[in-house]
């Protein structure tokens, strides 16, 4: 047991703990009963907090465990996750505002809520939320992986139930402080998640190339392991540089990642608890500071090779848990108190995330399926308290998804959670700008999408883990059959799979929109108008927030003309 | 230059400005083979690592550009003093 870094790490979490409970008075509005103050904070954060909520979102436990064991096990396609998140900023800039904009005007608390009232279709905005919680529940299962190999360097490697206990009571309070504070304990936390990260990383990039050589060494190392043969394929671990097959992989990856972030429940959430449209335009320029980190972060996958780390053997597992790779990078090269400190940003890193990602979930599950299916005559007050006990059940989700999967399938999860997130890019990103695919065309674009998805993921084996399904979401071109057709041989280039899908969604609504708009079926009626997309928070006769028929309270500092 | 209506004042439908198309730029990291090599080094760092750190500035640059260029001149409702960022503002709640 390493009792030092259990110590700081113990008392950070707790500090956190008193955090997420007191956030609950934090900028309060009237009351709490309602999904826009607590699953949205009150919609008024501005420029700073919008920062370090959505950067705190963004950046997850996913970020500091999973990319730099990718880069340590496999090297540069590892590194896809920098240029994702370069280009995302850029991709989103334009749509977010809009999305912001029709959901501050209309009272939208999720995505699925916008397609309900872009399409008037509840199937079609029941399905966006269906997706949208299927693909947050492997990321929330991800972000409790991350803290899991944190507990485990400290020692907590027990086997069995056991093994899993230190997460089940740090998730617990979690849990405590979500159900009461709402959105607020999350944003409140993320002040101190971002601070840590950013010290620990920055030392850890300054400090361990001085100690291990520079970084001429630290490639070099890298370069000799990864081109060592890998007993378990007969090949190479990998390089150090793209190869002639997996370059289009890593650009359709980066490029498909970037397109679902935004889609996912948890990211709409964050934007939507921003103030206006300007806090969103600057977050889009500031944001990329965490890029910055993300890179960094990840080239401690090569530090970890060249200062020979060697992963922990899980005890509940049996088999080298590569996720311990950082944990156990810091625990060796850093003294005890630090690599304590390093444990607590990546532990609190997880819970930032997995409390955002909760509420989104919740809040899809509220509006999009108990409002419209279970009791259409909800009160804002019941909506609140079923959120809230939406969240405890997501959260429960997610542990019995973690003891019951190997953690080493992590980032899989995430990547199959993409490919599943992609799909409604048609009914929600594509319709903010235009209603001209047609709704049952997008339903059946949805179905082959996630259909033809999942099939080419089961289809891909992953030879260095023995595993004949689900074993990554990089799709040899030659294994790409159309109804049986290969139209590209037996090319062995890789092609990220929800790349494939999308476009394979995307066919689909195209032409059965073609098909179906001579038969005259019904598009639904749009309750939005073109002014919704525009609304800024000094619009005037704005939708009142928290529905109490008061103006918010910025409105009443905002300076007199 | 806004190609699209408004109707009494208010903005509606699409509001298009070519700065926009400067957030087309950072998209070139997605052509790997212009970037996928070993020299020239940086501080024993492939080309590879290096260039792609420096795209983030370039991200970055499109999106400032972008936001600068299409800012509204200020009409009546926004009266000088902007909430600034760095004044931990937070601006309403007081």
């Amino acid at each position: 047991m390493a009792w030092t870094q259990l110590i700081v790490f113990s008392a950070l979490f707790l500090f956190v703990t008193y955090m997420g409970f007191v956030a609950a008075r934090w900028k309060s509005g009237s009351t709490l009963d309602h999904l826009d103050e607590w699953g949205l904070g009150g919609r008024k954060f501005g420029a700073w907090v919008t920062w370090f909520l959505v950067g705190g979102d963004l950046y997850t436990a996913y970020t500091f465990v999973a990319v730099p064991a990718l880069l340590f096990s496999a090297g540069a396609t590892g590194f896809f996750a920098l240029p994702y998140t370069i280009i995302a900023y850029p991709l989103v800039f334009l749509p977010v505002l809009r999305m912001w904009s029709v959901s501050r005007a209309r009272g939208y608390v999720t995505p699925a809520d916008f397609v309900r009232g872009r399409y008037g279709s509840s199937l079609l905005a029941l399905l966006v939320a269906i997706t949208g919680i299927v693909a947050t529940m492997p990321y929330i299962a991800l972000q409790l992986v991350g803290l899991e190999a944190v507990l485990r360097s400290m020692g907590f490697n027990g086997a069995g139930f056991l093994g899993h206990l230190p997460l089940l009571i740090a998730f617990v309070i979690l849990a405590l402080y979500t159900y009461q504070s709402g959105l607020r304990a999350p944003a409140l936390i993320a002040f101190v998640k971002d601070i840590l990260i950013y010290l620990v990383i920055l030392v850890a990039v300054i400090y361990l190339p001085i100690k291990l050589g520079g970084w001429s060494e630290i490639f070099g190392d890298a370069q000799d392991k990864l081109t060592s043969t890998n007993e378990a394929t007969g090949k190479p671990y990998g390089n150090i540089l793209l190869g002639p097959n997996n370059q289009l992989q890593y650009a359709t990856l980066a490029f498909g990642s970037a397109l679902a972030l935004f889609l996912y429940p948890h990211s709409v959430t964050g934007i939507l608890a921003s103030r206006g449209r300007d806090v969103l335009k600057r977050n889009m320029s500031a944001l990329p500071a965490y890029s910055l980190l993300l890179g960094l972060l990840a080239l401690l996958g090569f530090v970890a090779i060249s200062a020979g780390t060697k992963p922990l053997v899980n005890n509940a597992t049996g088999r080298p848990d590569g996720n311990t790779v950082i944990p156990e990078l810091f625990n060796g090269q850093f003294p005890a108190w630090f690599a304590g400190i390093a444990f607590a940003a990546i532990g609190i890193g997880a819970l930032v995330p997995a409390a955002i990602m909760s509420i989104a979930a919740a809040n899809l599950w509220t509006r999009n399926v108990y409002k419209e299916y279970i009791r259409r005559d909800a009160s804002h007050a019941q909506e609140a308290k079923q959120a809230k006990l939406a969240s405890l059940v997501v959260k429960f989700g997610a542990i019995v998804f973690i003891i019951f999967i190997d953690p080493q399938y992590a980032i899989d999860l995430q990547l199959i959670g993409g490919v599943i997130i992609l799909q409604t890019l048609p009914a929600v990103a594509i319709a903010l700008y235009t209603r001209w695919l047609h709704r049952w065309a997008l339903i059946a674009g949805w179905v082959v999408g996630l259909g033809w998805g999942m099939i080419m993921l089961y289809g891909i084996p992953n030879p260095a883990t023995k595993r004949a399904h689900f074993g990554g979401s990089a799709l040899p071109l030659g294994d790409l059959s159309i109804l049986g057709w290969h139209p590209f041989g037996d090319s062995p280039m890789q092609i990220y799979v929800g790349f494939v899908a999308l476009a394979g969604n995307l066919l689909v609504a195209l032409i059965v929109t073609l098909v179906i708009r001579r038969m005259n079926v019904s598009n639904g009626v749009d309750e939005t108008t073109g002014e919704d997309y525009h609304v800024d928070e000094h619009t005037e006769n704005l939708r009142p927030i928290a529905g109490t028929g008061t103006e918010p309270p910025k409105a009443e500092a905002a300076p007199a003309p | 230059m806004t190609s699209s209506g408004e109707t009494r004042g208010k903005v509606t439908g699409l509001v298009f400005n070519p700065w926009n198309l400067l957030l087309i730029v950072p998209f070139i990291i997605l052509l790997t083979p212009i970037y996928n090599m070993q020299e020239p080094e940086f501080i024993g760092m492939p080309f590879f690592y290096w260039f792609q750190f420096l795209m983030i500035a370039v991200g970055v640059a499109s999106t400032i550009i972008v936001y600068r260029m299409t800012r509204k001149v200020p009409t009546d409702t926004a009266s000088g003093d902007d909430p600034d960022v760095d004044t931990l503002d937070e601006g309403s709640v007081r």
